[in-house]
């Protein structure tokens, strides 16, 4: 099935359409990568601007940088712990930072107003292969965490606190990465199909606070998506006794 | 897509919300009874409490949406479409 049967101009949503760029013998989702590109360079951005001429007493953009540190160390020394938790946070902040921006950009930028040839402009993390992208990261990071720290015996896990676990704990690599893509892609998604579906039927102030309701919603979920990361790292390099 | 395919994939994605938001529905009900339970007995804890919930909401809403994965393929990237 085509692009959905909305009429106004600025309420068109076009799932499973593609601004395909042709690499090799690569197809792939050019919308998604522009988005992605643009929102990761006003990140950079607002990064480089915060920590040039640093102050004693945080001001402006240093002040927010240094709250978003503080809540990132918070967020991996809870789920990580004491002793291993500095080596992961610039991972778990960069996938908190990237999927935040990355919501909160497709919602609030007026993607639009650029009209593309075929597909549209959107959060980069409404595309599952972004998604899953992030995902198997997080796998090789937890896989990586356990191997490195602990040797072969990160594979008494398997068998912690009994033998039974082990075809459990098997499945269990398989759908942590499953679950962890679909639970974005799903939620971005379907906030933005929620709010294109009532702009249709009622076109006028009904769904704005929908729109308020899906920013807290992708808000939360780039944070689970950060606490479970960190929380299947601290898995892996927990020590059992 | 044959009609047949057309109108079977329409019903069971709707089926596919439908049924899968009965579960998160009730374990959503139950959570928020608690939590409210929690903040009356301990009000000062409410910060916490309200953290942990909606934390835990989230989790219970990805089961639906897992079921919109579902009938969002059925709709628009049907594998039996032909």
């Amino acid at each position: 099935m085509g692009p959905l049967p909305f009429a106004l101009p600025f309420a068109e949503l076009e799932v499973g359409q593609h601004l395909y760029w042709q690499i090799g013998n690569l197809k792939i989702h050019g919308q998604v990568f522009m988005t992605s590109w643009l929102l990761i360079g006003a990140l950079l951005a607002l990064v480089v601007v915060g920590t040039r001429k640093m102050e004693r007493d945080p001001r402006g953009v240093q002040n927010l940088l240094e709250f978003l540190w503080d809540y990132i160390r918070d967020l991996a020394r809870t789920q990580i712990g004491e002793k291993a938790y500095r080596d992961w946070m610039p991972f778990i902040g960069t996938l908190f930072l990237f999927i935040f921006v990355s919501n909160w950009g497709g919602a609030l930028v007026p993607w639009k107003l650029i009209h593309l040839p075929s597909g549209e402009l959107g959060a980069p993390t409404a595309d599952i292969n972004t998604t899953v992208a992030l995902a198997l990261l997080v796998s090789l990071a937890y896989f990586y965490a356990g191997l490195s720290r602990k040797g072969f015996r990160y594979f008494e896990y398997y068998v912690y606190p009994t033998p039974i676990m082990l075809p459990f704990k098997i499945v269990e690599d398989f759908t942590k990465p499953l679950s962890l893509s679909f639970r974005l892609f799903g939620n971005i998604l379907a906030d933005e199909l929620v709010v294109a579906v009532l702009v249709f039927l009622v076109p006028l102030i009904l769904p704005v606070p929908v729109m308020f309701l899906g920013l807290f919603t992708s808000a939360i979920q780039a944070l689970i998506f950060a606490t479970l990361a960190a929380y299947y790292i601290g898995e892996a390099v927990e020590e059992h006794h | 897509m044959d009609s047949i395919t057309t109108a079977a994939s329409v019903v069971a994605a709707g089926l596919a919300v439908g049924l899968g938001a009965i579960g998160p529905g009730i374990g959503q009900g139950t959570a928020a009874g608690g939590a409210v339970e929690g903040i009356a007995r301990q009000p000062e804890a409410e910060g916490k409490i309200r953290g942990t919930l909606l934390l835990s909401f989230a989790f219970m809403e990805s089961l639906t949406i897992y079921g919109l994965v579902v009938a969002l393929v059925l709709l628009f990237a049907n594998p039996f479409a032909g």
